[in-house]
């Protein structure tokens, strides 16, 4: 997992409260055998107007053009403004692969679904909770100026306003140590390798048997 | 201090590292693989530049997607008409070729459903811990081994580690005690016990299913039983290992042999339960009591013998249930009706991982030889669980039965159990199913599923109706 320590990037507002993982990517999408690629598919129904397939080229699809993503002044953008409850609705995975893929680090919500905000972790984007009145001069700010930068800084759990206001932010440390070094949950796991070895050593020598290589 | 429950065994035998948390790391020896929850497991290795941590532990075989007709067979992957499935089948094959994991592939004679293939190949052992991306799992669990079900993140973590993060399940004892009567199966047994206990019984549990009633069963039988442990709200299910279990495991292809097969049964011997282990919940039920079982609604805890009426709605006390009944009631149609041999039947489908191994089609011939499908049925198909199953059929000649009586007779695959591929049932139509589950749509879009044994299929399928399979075979 790519690690997350501190991201400076051009923020956009999404002003619009409880939106669900269907929203994020919805379902048709969910049959492909990747874990890539759905960024082209992310927000699909606010972000064009025709029902959009799997498999489909996107560039020619028409597209709804007061959507915030669809703006000029808001391509590149990295990190997400959100409303409460962000991310609720069904459980999956897909919505953080797609806003990942996309090309954000980072959402900035006053609420999180609960499911959404682990999986967020799992695959290294930063979900962010600040007060409401923190996250509103956050979206004043970012409407006020084209090019508006926020910077997300996880070591010192603060985020930084384009006015140069910080905000302080609760990580749980676990996570926190997680995402600064990248490790998801493998990785972690992996971290114990020497105790996988010694178990599997001592296994081979009790019960060999379960250890003999299988042939085509 | 009490003895250990043979979960408590296996739990301790494959403790890699106990977290504070209270969860723990297991070690996993083998993990089944399949086309649907694998693709995206494999393809968070390649991202993250992760190899397997040994491959020697994973088999895999495409088993929900494939086509079960000869003529869709016959050209193997190309055969797919379903763009999703075929892709799936044909990334199973690719990811098994790139990371070197041994797959039993469509052209392949030991192709069939994971949960048939890691026993009949001896893959699945007593002792092992067994995961695979499908919570049909606890199937493996007759054995003697600690088989859990798991989601596609844990499939990667699994390949990736070789261990599962779990934590510790209560132990629970469900115990037949007796003789169980004619014509009454492991299908039945287990049906029995759900509707006892309820789908949400053993939800935090693994259960050990033990006593006479149990340990008078096959090999086949227990995975059966166990196969279904998951209806009951348990991830895992569990059989103590006996004389039975290691007959069935002997010369098998992917068996210990020699030296290592006697250490091996030394070994195995001490997969039971000790006699004074303490289980946090014990159910006991009488063979003797067991009836043809046959579902009603839409939960496999809605469930009745053959011979009672068929529950109605307005006789529950509980608002939750009564409303929940009144739901599945309208979903099966059965205004009108009292007993489940009212309800006319559109077809009957014969396979499964709980139900589609050589005894079960066995069963299933005998009742149906030298008879004929009803006239009134859209469809009768019998669908071995293997390739190994289908030629060992055939050369029994049990095809032909089947065949002469007018069922048809498939190529191995999940099939009608859930509707993945291009076996299913239209709306509102009516199957006697020797699957697992009877949910709303698990068939097809609007299907009414009714679970039920191998034999009261198809004297089901003969009658055009349910009937108590034991009255049937007298005429
Ligand atoms: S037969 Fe049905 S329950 Fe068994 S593995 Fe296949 S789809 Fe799952």
């Amino acid at each position: 997992m790519r690690p997350f320590t501190k991201h400076t990037g051009l923020a956009a507002p999404l002003d619009l409260a409880n939106v669900d993982t269907d929203m994020i990517i919805p379902k048709q999408f969910l049959k492909s055998i990747k874990r890539t690629g759905f960024g082209k598919n992310l927000f699909d129904e606010l972000r064009y107007e025709d029902e959009g397939q799997p498999d489909q080229e996107c560039d020619g699809r028409p597209i709804r053009k007061d959507f915030v993503l669809n703006q000029d002044r808001y391509k590149g953008a990295s990190v997400l403004l959100a409303r409460q409850n962000f991310g609720c609705g069904s459980s999956r995975e897909h919505a953080p692969w797609a806003l990942d893929d996309y090309g954000f680090r980072s959402i900035i919500a006053p609420s999180f679904a609960d499911i959404f905000y682990n999986n967020c972790f799992k695959n290294g984007l930063l979900p962010i909770v600040l007060q409401a009145e923190e996250v509103d001069q956050l979206f004043a700010e970012v409407a006020l100026r084209e090019g508006a930068q926020v910077i997300v800084d996880l070591e010192n759990q603060t985020v930084t306003s384009p006015s140069g206001a910080t905000f302080e932010f609760n990580v749980d440390n676990f996570r926190k140590h997680c995402l600064l070094n990248g490790l998801d949950d493998i990785g972690l796991t992996l971290q114990q390798d020497s105790a996988i070895r010694r178990y599997e050593e001592k296994r081979m020598n009790d019960a060999p048997w379960l250890f003999l290589p299988r042939g085509q | 201090m009490s003895g250990k429950t043979l979960y408590d065994k296996l739990w301790d035998s494959h403790l890699v590292q106990q977290r504070d948390d209270g969860s723990a790391l297991i070690y996993i020896d083998l993990q089944l693989l399949h086309e649907v929850t694998s693709p995206q497991a494999f393809e968070g290795l390649r991202l993250a530049g992760r190899k397997p941590w040994r491959v020697s532990s994973s088999l895999a075989t495409p088993d929900h997607n494939v086509p079960t007709t000869k003529k869709e067979r016959i050209s193997g992957v190309d055969g797919i008409e379903d763009p999703v499935s075929k892709i799936q089948v044909i990334t199973l094959d690719d990811n098994c070729n790139e990371f070197g994991i041994t797959e039993f592939n469509m052209k392949d004679i030991r192709q069939g459903i994971v949960h048939v293939v890691g026993p009949e190949q001896g893959a699945t052992l007593p002792g092992m811990t067994v995961v695979c991306g499908d919570s049909h799992t606890s199937t493996h669990g007759a054995f003697g081994a600690l088989a859990h079900g798991i989601g596609t993140s844990e499939v990667e973590h699994v390949l990736a580690t070789q261990c599962l993060v779990q934590k510790k399940s209560r132990n629970m004892l469900v115990r037949v005690d007796g003789k169980l009567s004619p014509w009454v199966s492991a299908k039945d047994v287990v049906l029995a016990i759900i509707g006892a206990i309820g789908t949400a019984g053993g939800t935090g549990y693994a259960i050990e299913f033990g006593g006479t009633g149990i340990q008078s069963l096959s090999m086949e039988g227990r995975m059966t039983v166990c196969n279904m442990a998951i209806e009951a709200g348990a991830r895992v299910g569990l059989i103590a290992v006996d004389d039975t279990t290691i007959e069935y495991v002997k010369g098998r292809p992917y068996a210990p042999k020699g030296e290592h097969w006697d250490m091996a049964v030394e070994a195995w011997k001490d997969l039971v339960s000790d006699k004074d282990a303490q289980f946090d919940e014990v159910v006991v039920l009488k063979a003797e009591d067991i009836k043809p079982q046959v579902t009603w609604g839409t939960s496999p805890e809605m469930v009745i013998a053959i011979d009672e009426p068929i529950p109605r709605p307005e006789d529950q006390k509980d608002p939750v249930k009564k409303e929940g009944y009144a739901r599945a009631w309208k979903y099966m149609g059965l205004e009108g009706k009292t007993m489940l041999a009212d309800v006319t039947l559109d077809r009957v489908f014969i396979g499964s991982c709980t139900n589609s191994r050589i005894e079960d089609l066995r069963i299933a011939a005998q009742v149906v030889k030298g008879r004929k499908v009803a006239s009134t049925l859209k469809q009768a198909i019998v669908v071995p669980g293997s390739g190994l199953v289908k030629a060992q059929a055939e050369k029994e000649g049990l095809h032909e039965i089947f065949e002469a009586a007018g069922l048809e007779w498939r190529e191995p695959g999940c099939s009608m159990c859930l509707a993945m591929n291009a076996d299913k049932l239209g709306a509102g139509e009516h199957c006697a199913s020797t699957s697992n589950r009877n949910f709303e749509g698990r068939q097809g879009f609007g299907g009414r599923t009714h679970l039920v044994s191998p034999a009261m299929a198809a004297a089901a399928a003969i009658a055009g109706h349910f009937v108590d399979v034991n009255e049937f075979v007298k005429h």
